[in-house]
């Protein structure tokens, strides 16, 4: 028995680092590889150094990493973000994409931008979470009266599905109604994407996203008391009405800060906690929330870096990436639980 | 008024909502007795144990457990005092049967749930006596009903709480399972001093391992007595709704229980 749980062990410690690993290459090769390609070394001199060629420079500090750590922290965000979900509802197929919490968060952004550009005013990133911020919370609202009548966890996903394109056809309304050059900007954002980052975003979504990742880290232990149910939970001694609060507000808050910044971006929170309870053969959020970080991030950063450079100079949208690698994951999550009533 | 008995309720109104469904609920249990509730479908028997366990609040009345009202206890110390084996079928995702008796322990480890090597012998220990060591690396979804009640079971005993509630806990068991269950039970007031306050839907178990029989009929407790006590005359047909002897002549009958 022991060595089981050596084995186990050990196999966590081996995917840790598998991923650390990968998360390495892939974040070297989002800011390395694009219409100008820069080697390593160049890329060690321009951060270490203070060298290098002056364009070489802008385009790494200027452009590239502040969308990498665009698409390592949020990416991160989302995958989180799907894990407390699938939580919350005991569902497998839960994420803020699915259940229209980003298009909640996508309205009222839009709304804002709208009214704020309207008196010529340009929202900071702050604002722009709080907007996503009460978007994600009303979605989730609505998502949650849904889940009280209906058992069944395909039915709540439809649901879900069904208030995101509530909220997409009234953003679509709204931003049909914007100026023209706010289109523009709404129309991008609105597509999903990590371009366009500045240092200073990224500032503002790493603070938010530590913050609500150390939370989510510090609910491990009534986590895997819900694992078993409510009522169990219950029984073990957790305030259920303040658990579940404290799930909804940061899983809410943790997407609301990608929609905030990069618009909606699908599967993501669906797709990499399977991939990591796979991997990882566990459910034990002490694993599982840190590595389902560090699996959004790769997935992202892979995406990202795909969306960026396959029809360049053309880009395509990152949900667009997502959803080709993430959709097929949800299918076969479906597949694999034919049995469910 | 004469000295609290170590489990008892005074008064006690079960409902939800506000509303009491059933009402003058007076138990007096000492330690490491069985109680059991019977009674028909619907009658109120998960209401009352949701009550005793603190998931429901009373409407009126308290729980008294060891001369303290259940209301004024920490989430954590009820935790320690009470552990459940509910009646809904847990479904889990990657969790084997050593992480479910894991869970068990929640009421004793640290702020992040890391178990202690205390903890960890507690769960081995637990696993041990009740014959799932073997048991412990498979995925729970894999196990069969009876092998899950056995490992729920284990993970209510890892609680080391000393009153064991039981929501109708030989539901979809057979009857070895439902008998080693029963087994486990009395082993636990025995040994240890466990208290068990449990329903159960077969009449025959309930005569066998109770001390104590509560009867639920119609949203009232109908009658409380000792199983021999229960069990004779006509008593369990009127309970329920049967013709005059026909439970003793099911009884009698060769082949039955």
């Amino acid at each position: 028995m022991e060595s089981s749980a050596k084995h186990r062990k050990r196999r966590w410690t081996a995917c840790l680092i598998i991923l650390a690993a990968l998360l390495a290459v892939f974040f070297a090769a989002n800011i390395c590889i694009g219409s100008v390609n820069i080697s390593l070394t160049e890329l060690r001199d321009i951060l270490f150094e203070g060298s290098g060629d002056r364009t070489t420079r802008s385009i790494i500090l200027e452009l590239r990493l502040p969308r990498a750590l665009a698409a390592f922290i949020l990416g991160g965000a989302l995958a989180l973000s799907g894990y407390l979900l699938q939580t919350f509802f005991h569902n497998p197929l839960a994420g803020p994409f699915v259940l229209g919490i980003s298009s909640g968060a996508k309205l009222t952004v839009a709304v804002s931008m709208v009214i704020l550009m309207s008196r010529s005013l340009v929202m900071n990133s702050a604002e722009m979470i709080i907007a996503a911020f009460i978007g994600s919370l009303v979605s989730m609202f609505f998502v949650m009266l849904a889940s009280r009548r209906i058992k069944r966890m395909s039915m709540l996903v439809i649901c879900g599905v069904m208030i995101g394109y509530i909220c997409n056809a009234a953003t679509e309304f709204i931003v049909t109604f914007a100026d023209d050059s706010d289109i523009v900007n709404l129309h991008n954002w609105s597509q999903g994407s990590f371009s366009g980052t500045t240092m200073e975003n990224a500032a503002v979504m790493a603070a938010v996203t530590a913050a609500a990742s150390i939370a989510a880290f510090l609910l491990s232990k009534p986590i895997s008391a819900y694992l078993l149910g409510e009522s169990y939970a219950e029984s073990m001694g957790v305030n259920i009405k303040l658990f579940r609060a404290a799930l909804v507000l940061i899983s809410s808050l943790l997407s609301a800060c990608v929609t905030a910044f990069a618009g909606p971006v699908s599967f993501v929170g669906i797709a990499v906690p399977q991939i990591i309870r796979f991997m990882f053969r566990t459910s034990k959020p002490l694993v599982m929330i840190p590595a389902c970080f560090l699996g959004g991030s790769i997935f992202c950063l892979f995406c990202d870096l795909l969306a960026r450079t396959m029809f360049a100079p053309a880009e395509m949208s990152i949900s667009t990436v997502t959803a080709v690698f993430g959709a097929p994951i949800v299918i076969a999550v479906m597949l694999r639980r034919p049995s469910e009533k | 008024m004469s000295e609290r008995a170590y489990f008892e309720t005074s008064g006690l109104a079960a409902g939800y909502g506000g509303s009491p469904l059933i009402k003058d609920i007076n138990i007096k249990l000492e330690r490491g007795r069985i109680l059991t509730l019977i009674g028909p479908n619907g009658a109120g028997k998960s209401t009352v144990l949701k009550t005793i366990t603190g998931q429901l609040p009373p409407v009126s009345g308290a729980v008294y457990i060891g001369g303290r009202r259940t209301s004024e206890m920490s989430r954590k110390e009820l935790a320690r005092t009470i552990a459940v084996l509910l009646t809904e079928r847990v479904k889990t995702d990657m969790m084997t049967c050593r992480d479910v008796v894991e869970t068990g322990r929640y009421p004793y480890t640290d702020s992040l749930g890391i178990l202690s090597d205390e903890d960890r012998a507690a769960v081995e220990r637990t696993m041990e006596a009740s014959g799932i060591t073997e048991l412990a690396d498979r995925d729970f979804m894999t196990l069969s009903d009876g092998q899950k009640q056995r490992v729920m079971l284990a993970r209510a005993e890892a609680q080391e709480s000393d009153i064991l509630v039981l929501d109708e806990p030989t539901s979809y068991l057979d009857i070895r399972y439902q008998l080693e269950l029963l087994d486990t039970l009395r082993r636990l007031s025995e040994e240890r001093g466990t208290t068990v306050i449990m329903s159960l839907h077969e009449l025959f178990l309930a005569e066998r391992i109770s001390d104590l029989i509560i009867c639920i009929k119609d949203q009232k407790i109908d009658n409380i007595g000792t199983p021999a006590q229960i069990f004779s005359g006509t008593y369990i047909d009127s309970l329920y709704d049967l013709a005059p002897g026909t439970y003793s002549s099911l009884r009698k009958a060769p082949g039955n229980y």
